[in-house]
C-alpha cells in the first residue's frame, strides 16, 4: 500500500486525445494495492483504452462487487460514475443501472471470486441476457482480498502458496460466457498490455455482452512455483491465436496485411474490429470452434489468448425488450402515466 | 544495448544536472536538502569545499547549473513558464544563516612540505589554489598589483549587488591559512619571478583590459566618455562618485548592466542602454537584463554606434545606425542595415561596455611560455599546465574572460597539477570523483529524502525598496530569501542525486513500476540499437545529451530501458516494485582536490 500520491507532473511531450485530455486525466487515486499486482496492470489498461477512444469520463459507470480486483475503480476514471455493490451482485445492479439510462457505458470490474463463486449466477444472467457491457473479471485463481483461499477458477492440481493441492474442477469463465450467448468474448494477460487495450476498447464499444476474462497474477498469494497464474506460468503458456487493433470511425485505415491473415469486423457504431492471425486455423467467427479450440489447448497446458469470439450483428437487452430510445430515467410523468384512457385501452388489448 | 554500467563514475553524476554543469561540481541537491532542514553550515561546508566562496557566489555566480536544472524540463507545458530551482540564492542562505563555521574550516599547515608556489594575482583563481596548496603544506605567495585581495570580485562586481563585508570574510577565510599575500605588488617580469626559484608559478591575472570604441568623436569628448570596467573599479575605489544626468551604456554583456545599473546609483536619471544585437542575443544573463529594467533603465536594441557627437570638447549625444538581423541559409546571422535616417540621443555621459580582453605585458615572450595567434597561452586544458612545465594558468587569464565558478574551477584544477608536478607525478593523470551509492529505503514505504514533489512556482527573491535601493550605491539591492523562503524554495528540488538503480535478476516484469512512473521514464521493451530503441520507448527519449538507463537479463529477455531526461526521482518505481528490484540510492558525488586522495598510490576515497 503507497500512501504517497502519485506526483501531478506529467511527461512535456504526453499527447493529449480529441478531448484535449491527456491519458493522467483518466486516473484514479493511487492503488492500495499490493505492489505489483496484476489487478493494477488491468487498471492502467483500462486508461490507455479509455483514453484512446477520447471517452467522456462522465458518461461511464464503472461499477464492482467485492474482493481487492473490485476495488480498482478507484483507481481509475475518477470523473467517472462509480457503484461498489456486495459481494457478486454487480451484474445485476448494472443491469439495473443499464435498463434506468441506456446511454452511458457500463464497465463492470470482478474478480474470479466474486464472479465464480458467490456471483456465478449474476454472472450467468447477464451474459445470457445481452446487457450491453464491458464485464472485466480480473482473474487470479484466489481470493486475494481474504488472504489466498483457492478460487473457483483455480484449475484443479495447481498449488496454494503453502503447498495444498486443488482438488476442484475449475471455471473457465470465457468458456460460460461462450456457452451463455456473449457476443463479444475474450482473454487476456495483465502483464500484455499490448494485447489487453486493444480488447478493452473493443469490448467497450461492442453494442452488447462483452466479456474479457483478464489472467492477472496476485504476487501476494498466488504467484509461486506450483500456480498456475504466476507471472512465470502465464508467460511460459500463453498462447496468443490473434491481435486485435480497433479503428474507430474517424481513423483511416493505413496498414496491410497479406491477404488471408486479418479478419475484420464492422461493429453497429460504425467502429472496425480487425484481427490479426497469428493462429493459422483460429476462427473468431465461430463459437463452436472457438471453445472447442479453447478446451482443447487447456488439455495441453495452454492458455489461449485474443478475441476468442465476436458476433458482428450483435443486440442488446434493450433491444430484445423493445425499451424506448430515450433513456428511462429521462422519461417524465406524462410519458410515464399516460392516463386512464390509455390504461383502459392497454387492458382491453388483453382481453 | 550495453547494459548501463553504473559503476562508471560519471554515470550518475550526469544525471545529477546542477552538479555535472556546475564547473566546480559541487553537490547541489545535498546542500538544498540540509537548508531544508536548517543545517545551514552544513549547507555552507558542502559549498565552501567544492566552490571556495558561497557568500559571494551565492549573490554573483553566473549560475550555469540554473539553465541545467531538471525542474526546467519537467515543468514544461505545465507551468506558465518552466523554471529551475534558485540554486544560487539558496546557497546564499547558507551564508548568511550558517553562524560561525570558523572551527570546521582547515587549519594553517603545521608543518611546510618546504615547497614554494607563486601566484600572480589575487583573484578567485589564485585563491582557490591557495586554499587547496597551503594546507598541505605549501608556501604559497600571492603578488596582487591591488591593496587587497578578491580581484574583479573586489575591483568590478558593484557593491550593490555584493557587498564589502562578503568578501572580506571569505577572502579572509583563504588568507588566513598562512597564505603570504603581497598587496601592491605587480609582477613586472615573468623572467625575474622564475628567477627566485619557486616550484611553480600559478598566473591568475585574468583579462584586465576593457575594449575601447573606435568611432568618430572619441578622442574628442574623451573627457566624458569610459571604458566601462575602469569606470567601475574607479567606482568601486571610490574614485569616481558622481555621473551625468543621461547616460549612455554601450554594450550588452554583464559588465554594461552593472554599468547602467551604478550609472542609476550616482546620479544617472536618465540611463540607457544601447545594443548592437537583439534583446534575446544579448550576452548579458536574463536575470541580469530583468534587474537593469526593473530599475527603470531601458534597453534599445538593432543599434550600431556611429559617431560621439559633441560641442567645444562636451560630449552632447551619439548617433546610431539602425539595423536588423539577417540570417543566411546556415542560420549565421548578420547585421544588415536596415537605410532607415541615423538615430540621435542625447546624453552627457557614455560608458563603453563592448568586451574585455586578455593582456600578459608581463610576460617575455622568450620564456618557453608559449603564446597563440590571439594572444593566449598555450595549455593542456585538463591539467592547465603552459609550455613551460613549472607554469600554470587559471581563471580568465587561461581561457578568456569568463565568470568566478570558471575560475574557482580552474584552480582545483591547477592546484591538483601543482601539487603532482611538485611531487614529481605524472600532472596528466587525473583523480577520480568520490562517489558513494547509499539506499534511502528506511522501511516499508519510509523514505530517508522527502519525495514529495511541489508543484510550486519559482520563488522570488525579496528585493530593497527601489527608491532606498537607489539612493546608495552600497545598499544590497537583494534581500535574500529568508529560513520560511528558502525551505519552500528548496522543497522544489527533485533531488536528483537520489538515483533509481535497478537489478533486473529481482525483476519479475510485473509492469507496477511502468503503471505508477508519473513520467512515462520506464519501459520493458524488446533490445535493439540505441536511435531505435529511443523512438519506440513509452515515451520516446529525444535528449541525447541525457543516457538510457539499461538493465539487461531479464526472464522475457526483453531490456528495461529507462529515460534519465525527465525522471521526477519521486521514488514511486521503487515504492511500487514488489520484489525492491527498484531502490532509490543517493549518489553523493565530491570532486578529489589537490592533497593524498589526488597523489600516485592513494586509496579509492570512500565518504564516511
Ligand atoms: C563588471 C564585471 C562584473 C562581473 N560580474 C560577475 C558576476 O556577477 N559573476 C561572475 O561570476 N563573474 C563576474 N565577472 C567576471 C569575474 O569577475 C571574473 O571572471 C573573475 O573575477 C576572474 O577571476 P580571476 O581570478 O581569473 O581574475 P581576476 O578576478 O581578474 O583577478 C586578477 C587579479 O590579478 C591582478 N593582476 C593582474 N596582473 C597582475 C600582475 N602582473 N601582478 C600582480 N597582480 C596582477 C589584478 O589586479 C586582479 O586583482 C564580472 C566581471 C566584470 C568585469
Ligand atoms: C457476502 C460476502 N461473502 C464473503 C465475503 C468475503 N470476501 C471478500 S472478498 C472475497 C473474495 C474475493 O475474491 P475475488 O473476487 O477473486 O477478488 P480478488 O481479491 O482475488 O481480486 C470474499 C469471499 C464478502 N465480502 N461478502
Ligand atoms: S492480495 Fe493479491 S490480488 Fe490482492 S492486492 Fe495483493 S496481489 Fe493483488
Ligand atoms: S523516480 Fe521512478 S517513478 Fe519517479 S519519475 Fe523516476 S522512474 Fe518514474
Ligand atoms: S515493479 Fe519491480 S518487479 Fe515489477 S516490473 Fe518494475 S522493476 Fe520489475
Ligand atoms: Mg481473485
Amino acid at each position: 500500500m503507497t500512501y504517497l500520491a502519485k506526483p501531478k507532473l506529467h511527461h512535456p511531450d504526453l499527447p493529449a486525445n480529441a478531448l484535449g485530455f491527456t491519458r493522467r486525466d483518466y486516473e484514479g487515486t493511487i492503488s492500495t494495492l499490493c505492489a505489483g499486482c496484476g489487478h493494477d496492470s488491468i487498471s492502467a489498461a483500462i486508461i490507455q483504452a479509455c483514453w484512446e477512444l477520447a471517452i467522456q469520463p462522465h458518461r461511464v459507470a464503472k461499477l464492482s462487487g467485492i474482493g481487492c480486483s473490485s476495488k480498482t475503480p478507484t483507481y481509475f476514471l475518477d470523473k467517472s460514475h462509480g457503484f461498489n455493490s456486495v459481494h457478486g451482485r454487480m451484474p445485476s445492479v448494472l443491469t439495473g443501472a443499464n435498463l434506468a439510462n441506456r446511454d452511458l457505458i457500463y464497465l463492470g470490474v470482478s474478480g474470479d471470486g466474486d464472479s465464480a463463486s458467490i456471483g456465478l449466477g449474476q454472472f450467468a444472467h447477464s451474459m445470457r441476457r445481452g446487457v450491453n457491457m464491458t464485464y472485466i473479471v480480473e482473474n487470479n485463481g484466489v481470493y486475494g482480498l481474504t488472504k489466498g483461499q483457492f478460487s473457483a477458477t483455480a484449475d484443479r492440481g495447481s498449488k496454494s502458496k503453502r503447498g495444498a493441492v486443488n482438488t476442484d474442477e475449475g471455471i473457465d469463465l470465457a468458456i460460460l460466457a461462450l456457452q451463455l450467448g456473449a457476443t463479444f468474448v475474450a482473454r487476456s494477460f495483465s502483464g500484455d498490455k499490448e494485447q489487453l487495450v486493444p480488447l478493452i476498447k473493443g469490448a467497450l464499444t461492442h453494442p452488447g455482452a462483452a466479456f474479457i476474462d483478464v489472467v492477472s497474477p496476485c504476487v501476494a498469494f498466488n504467484n509461486h512455483e506450483g500456480s498456475t497464474r504466476s507471472y512465470d506460468y502465464v508467460r511460459n503458456h500463453n498462447e496468443a491465436v490473434n491481435r486485435l487493433d480497433v479503428i474507430t470511425v474517424h481513423r483511416e485505415i493505413t496498414a496491410e496485411y497479406p491477404p488471408g491473415s486479418v479478419q475484420e469486423v464492422r461493429q453497429h457504431d460504425g467502429s472496425l474490429l480487425r484481427l490479426r492471425k497469428l493462429s493459422e486455423d483460429y476462427d473468431s467467427s465461430s463459437r463452436i470452434s472457438a471453445m472447442s479450440y479453447v478446451q482443447s489447448r487447456y488439455a495441453h497446458g495452454e492458455i489461449v489468448t485474443g478475441l476468442l469470439y465476436v458476433e458482428p450483428g450483435a443486440g442488446d437487452l434493450h433491444e430484445s425488450l423493445g425499451t424506448v430510445d430515450r433513456p428511462l430515467n429521462e422519461l417524465g410523468e406524462k410519458e410515464l402515466c399516460p392516463g386512464s384512457a390509455a390504461l383502459a385501452k392497454f387492458n382491453a388489448s388483453l382481453r | 544495448m550495453k547494459p548501463t554500467d553504473i559503476g562508471t563514475p560519471d554515470y550518475f553524476h550526469k544525471v545529477v544536472d546542477c552538479q555535472w554543469a556546475c564547473p566546480a561540481h559541487t553537490p547541489v541537491p545535498e546542500y538544498i536538502r540540509l537548508i531544508a532542514q536548517g543545517r545551514y553550515a552544513d549547507a555552507y561546508m558542502i559549498n565552501w569545499t567544492s566552490n571556495v566562496f558561497p557568500g559571494i557566489l551565492g549573490r554573483t555566480c553566473d549560475r550555469p547549473c540554473e539553465p541545467a536544472c531538471r525542474r526546467g524540463r519537467v515543468e514544461e507545458n505545465q507551468g506558465e513558464k518552466p523554471e529551475p530551482v534558485a540554486i544560487c540564492r539558496l546557497k546564499r542562505v547558507a551564508a548568511d544563516y550558517k553562524g560561525d563555521v570558523k572551527s570546521r574550516l582547515p587549519r594553517p599547515a603545521a608543518k611546510k612540505n618546504g615547497k614554494r608556489v607563486a601566484c600572480v594575482g589575487g583573484g578567485p583563481a589564485s585563491l582557490t589554489v591557495a586554499r587547496d596548496l597551503a594546507p598541505l603544506g605549501y608556501h604559497v605567495t600571492i603578488f596582487e598589483a591591488d591593496q587587497r585581495a578578491g580581484g574583479m570580485i573586489r575591483t568590478q562586481i558593484p557593491k550593490f549587488r555584493l557587498p564589502e563585508s562578503v568578501i572580506d570574510e571569505e577572502v579572509g577565510y583563504v588568507l588566513d591559512l598562512d597564505v603570504d599575500f603581497r598587496p601592491n605588488h605587480r609582477v613586472e617580469s615573468l623572467k625575474e619571478l622564475l628567477g627566485h626559484g619557486y616550484d611553480a608559478v600559478f598566473v591568475g591575472s585574468g583579462a584586465p583590459r576593457g575594449r575601447d570604441l573606435d568611432v568618430p568623436g572619441r578622442e574628442e569628448a574623451a573627457k566624458h566618455i569610459h571604458v566601462g570596467i575602469e569606470w567601475l573599479a574607479s567606482v568601486s575605489f571610490g574614485h569616481i562618485t558622481k555621473v551625468g544626468r543621461r547616460v549612455i551604456v554601450l554594450g550588452g554583456g554583464n559588465t554594461a548592466m552593472d554599468c547602467c545599473r551604478s550609472a542609476r546609483r550616482l546620479g544617472g536619471e536618465d540611463v540607457k542602454v544601447i545594443v548592437r544585437s537583439g534583446y534575446e542575443e544579448m550576452k548579458a544573463s536574463p536575470w541580469e537584463k530583468e534587474d537593469a529594467v526593473h530599475e527603470g533603465i531601458p534597453i534599445l536594441n538593432f543599434l550600431v554606434p556611429k559617431a560621439f557627437v559633441h560641442e567645444q570638447g562636451r560630449l552632447t549625444g551619439m548617433t546610431f545606425e539602425k539595423v536588423q538581423a539577417v540570417y543566411d541559409d546556415k542560420g549565421r546571422r548578420s547585421l544588415v542595415p536596415t537605410g532607415e535616417p541615423e538615430q540621435h540621443f542625447e546624453c552627457d555621459e557614455v560608458l563603453v561596455a563592448v568586451g574585455q580582453e586578455n593582456a600578459f605585458p608581463w610576460i617575455e615572450r622568450d620564456t618557453g611560455v608559449e603564446f597563440d595567434k590571439w594572444g593566449m597561452p598555450v595549455l593542456d586544458p585538463k591539467t592547465l599546465q603552459s609550455t613551460l612545465p613549472s607554469v600554470f594558468f587559471g581563471g580568465d587569464a587561461a581561457l578568456g574572460p569568463k565568470n568566478i565558478i570558471w575560475a574557482v574551477a580552474h584552480g582545483h584544477d591547477a592546484a591538483i597539477s601543482i601539487d603532482r608536478f611538485c611531487r614529481g607525478e605524472d600532472v596528466a593523470v587525473r583523480p577520480p570523483a568520490l562517489m558513494n551509492l547509499v539506499s534511502q529505503k528506511m522501511g516499508i514505504h519510509e523514505w530517508i529524502y522527502d519525495n514529495q514533489i511541489v508543484p510550486d512556482a519559482r520563488n522570488r527573491v525579496p528585493l530593497k525598496e527601489l527608491t532606498i535601493a537607489l539612493k546608495d550605491i552600497r545598499q544590497e539591492v537583494e534581500l535574500g530569501f529568508d529560513p520560511e523562503l528558502a525551505w519552500k524554495e528548496a522543497q522544489r528540488c527533485l533531488n536528483c542525486d537520489v538515483q533509481t538503480v535497478f537489478v533486473p535478476k529481482l525483476c519479475i516484469e510485473c509492469d507496477a513500476c511502468v503503471d505508477i512512473c508519473p513520467m512515462d521514464c520506464i519501459t520493458f521493451t524488446a533490445d535493439g540499437e540505441e536511435a531505435e530503441v529511443r523512438a519506440r520507448l513509452n515515451a520516446p527519449a529525444r535528449n541525447p545529451a541525457q543516457d538510457l538507463y539499461v538493465g539487461a537479463g531479464l526472464k522475457t529477455g526483453r531490456i528495461m530501458a529507462k529515460d534519465e531526461d525527465v525522471c521526477l526521482h519521486c521514488g514511486m518505481c521503487a515504492e511500487r516494485c514488489p520484489t525492491g528490484a527498484w531502490d532509490m540510492q543517493k549518489s553523493f558525488i565530491e570532486m578529489t582536490h589537490a592533497g593524498p586522495g589526488c597523489r600516485e598510490g592513494a586509496a579509492p576515497r570512500k565518504a564516511a
